[in-house]
């Protein structure tokens, strides 16, 4: 289990670190208030551990991270907007999450009168016969809410700008003084379609706040689900990229494999989704005998069919003319932004929490972290197809070693303030909990950290120089979370 | 490629023969949906989707809907891709505060007669966000709602289902109702 390693810095130290950062040493993996506190929580990719480091805010003000450190910024300007703290230097102050119409400003800090709405600068891009398309907050097609902002010379894209925050619904203010049970709901609607990560995360991380270790039976059962989950969005991915480069047979065929995965769920957990199935302590739900011959007949049937759907792929030129060199992400933005899951696997980064953060019950189970250079759309379909592989071999080996065992072991009271942290790889990449505790065992600050926050900006990198009509095979093959980033 | 196409049309089609989606109860749905939205909008129902600011769930499962399993299009419901082109909006989310203008401009620019589904706990009443301080507690704070689908996410068939209550609400009582709001909430935004 994740240890959880707090250091307390003061401003020098503090900065140093930040600038450490901006240097290229370690990973910036979350930055976060808390009372009268900002966590930074860095990777040293040598060490594999994670560092959790706080600085006490003095008079509302604390040194910036992102003056030194880039993909701090939006994370910092979220932090300005919901606890009302002034980070020194920060090279952007542009409100972020708050849009000037919440009820109170501030909401998980003093608090305060309402933000005054004005109008929202985005940054400028001038030229000789530029002109700007803006797009959203509601889309052409059913997807979420978020706003970009293209300025395009023609075809060619000169500068994609994101703005985001729609989907803002104070899900850490709503978490602060939740009974834990309520808490891990909230948790589990932070991004539907990584509902099981999220819930997975949160109770490990309940769970090492708490002291306690959940059933064998209920831990291999978490992964089954969390595997399933995978599979589930990684066919619906698959088939939506081909989808937008105009390809639809690949998506209806991908679409009944989803469909599948999903009835597959219902009919085990008895919810597609399987949200809620996974609470501190345990699961909520049993797997049957009748349950998992299901799942092994699923893992037959798809396995074959998603092999033939993926040498379609590989076959069609115009399908990877589309996608091959389209959107790509260079190595030194990677390096910088560190983004997890197929992002950063599709451009060097070889990460994957199951594997450099181990958790159980995957530290006893056998699986590839496949692992792609080009940064392109196509190398984000390949990581994605490798994966799918691999997880059908992972749901084979947790029903074969699915012991025996209670569901849910019972949590013990708090009694003192207690904290925990803990990162799960949802298929998008690796969510992490922080959880704090009061003596009432209420939660006193729970912060879920999304992948999406350093995949976003490398959107509007990897986009530059495409053209427009490429924006959504791009925008599909990333599939950042606008709910899990906007909470 | 040929291989897979000809293995589909040997096949038979894979539309609703899901294993728990009960075969008998789909087949009566397909009927009743079928006549009724011919009775209604002679076979044509535009639909467009608004997220204000759910947390995703919903969106995958109206996604389902379109795929072969259910085939919406079939029926004659089909997305569009704007609210000028739209008869229904389909709400999710909790209406987020930064969401709201966005969802009343749609409204406004959605073309008489029109009607509005509130889709999940969360477009119903705000599910668990009902009381943040980010959040109007549900859909109709902003524009009247015909139309509750509860569920967290519901099922793809439950959002069948709801459609066809819409269109059954819509046979009875007419238009009328709808064409007669003031003109005010009927021009484009």
């Amino acid at each position: 289990m994740l240890e959880l390693k707090r250091i307390a810095l003061d401003a020098a130290a503090w900065r140093e670190r930040a600038a450490a950062l901006g240097r290229g040493e370690g990973e910036l993996y979350a930055l976060f208030g808390d009372d009268d506190h900002v966590h930074m929580v860095v990777r040293e990719p040598e060490l594999g551990a994670l560092e959790m480091l706080s600085i006490a805010v003095e008079n509302g003000r604390y040194p910036s991270v992102g003056a030194a450190h880039a993909p701090a910024i939006r994370l910092e300007r979220a932090i300005r907007d919901l606890f009302g703290y002034e980070p020194e230097g920060l090279p952007d102050t542009r409100p972020w999450l708050d849009h000037g119409v919440f009820k109170r400003s501030a909401p998980l800090g003093a608090g305060g009168a309402p933000r005054e709405a004005e109008d929202y600068a985005f940054l400028p891009a001038e030229g000789e016969g530029l002109h700007q398309i803006p797009v959203g907050p509601v889309h052409a097609g059913t997807i979420e809410p978020g706003h970009f902002r293209f300025t395009a010379n023609g075809e060619a894209i000169v500068r994609l700008e994101e703005r985001l925050g729609y989907a803002h619904k104070g899900t850490e203010t709503l978490m602060r003084g939740a009974p834990l049970d309520r808490a891990a709901q909230l948790a589990g609607r932070v991004s539907g379609d990584s509902t099981v990560a999220y819930q997975f995360a949160f109770a490990r991380a309940a769970e090492q706040a708490l002291g306690v270790t959940p059933p064998a039976r209920a831990i291999h059962l978490r992964a089954l689900m969390a595997e399933l989950e995978r599979i589930a969005n990684h066919f619906g991915d698959f088939g939506a990229i081909c989808n937008d480069a105009s390809f639809p047979l690949i998506h209806a065929h991908t679409g009944m494999l989803r469909e599948q995965v999903l009835q597959t769920a219902d009919a085990c957990f008895g919810h597609r989704l399987m949200r809620d199935c996974i609470v501190p302590g345990g699961v909520a739900r049993d797997l049957s005998e009748e349950g998992a011959a299901q799942v092994r007949a699923l893992v037959a049937d798809v396995g074959p069919r998603f092999r033939k759907l993926f040498e379609l792929y590989d076959r069609k030129a115009s399908l990877l003319d589309r996608t091959v060199t389209t959107g790509i992400t260079s190595a030194e933005l990677v390096k910088r932004f560190a983004p997890g899951g197929y992002v950063g696997r599709a451009a060097g980064r070889k990460f994957d929490a199951r594997h450099d953060l181990p958790y159980a019950p995957y530290n006893k189970l056998l699986f590839k972290v496949p692992l792609l250079t080009a940064g392109d759309v196509d190398a984000r379909v390949r990581i994605r197809a490798e994966e799918i592989r691999e997880s059908l071999s992972l749901i084979g080996q947790i029903l074969d070693a699915l012991p025996e065992s209670e569901l849910c072991t019972e949590l013990p009271a708090a009694n003192e303030p207690r904290e925990g942290m803990a990162v799960v790889e949802a298929f998008r990449g690796d969510v992490l909990i922080y959880l704090r505790l009061a003596a009432d065992g209420t939660v006193a600050r729970c912060h879920p950290r999304d992948a999406s926050w350093f995949q976003w900006p490398l959107l509007e990198a990897a986009v530059e120089g495409n053209i427009v009509a490429d924006f959504p095979l791009c925008n599909k093959s990333f599939n950042c979370s606008y709910s899990g980033h906007d909470l | 490629m040929r291989t897979l196409l000809l293995r589909s049309i040997f096949k038979g089609p894979a539309t609703m023969e899901g294993p728990d989606a009960g075969p008998q109860a789909v087949r009566e749905l397909v009927k009743s949906l079928d006549d009724l939205s011919r009775r209604v909008l002679g076979r044509s129902l535009a639909i467009r989707e608004v997220d204000s600011g759910s947390c995703n769930g919903c969106e995958l499962e109206i996604h389902a809907l379109n795929n072969p399993v259910y085939d919406l299009e079939r029926f004659g419901l089909k997305f569009v891709a704007s609210p000028r082109h739209a008869d229904v909006l389909v709400v999710t989310g909790p209406l987020t505060r930064n969401m709201r203008m966005a969802l009343e401009r749609t409204w406004r620019a959605t073309p008489d007669p029109k009607w509005v589904v509130a889709l999940g706990d969360c477009a119903c009443t705000g599910g668990l966000f009902a009381e943040s301080y980010a959040c109007e507690g549900g859909v109709s704070e902003a524009v009247p709602v015909d139309l509750r689908i509860p569920g967290c996410p519901p099922r793809p068939i439950e959002i069948l289902k709801g459609l066809i209550a819409l269109m059954d609400a819509a046979s009875r009582t007419g238009t009328a109702a709808r064409l007669s709001r003031p003109a005010g909430h009927s021009q484009p935004g």
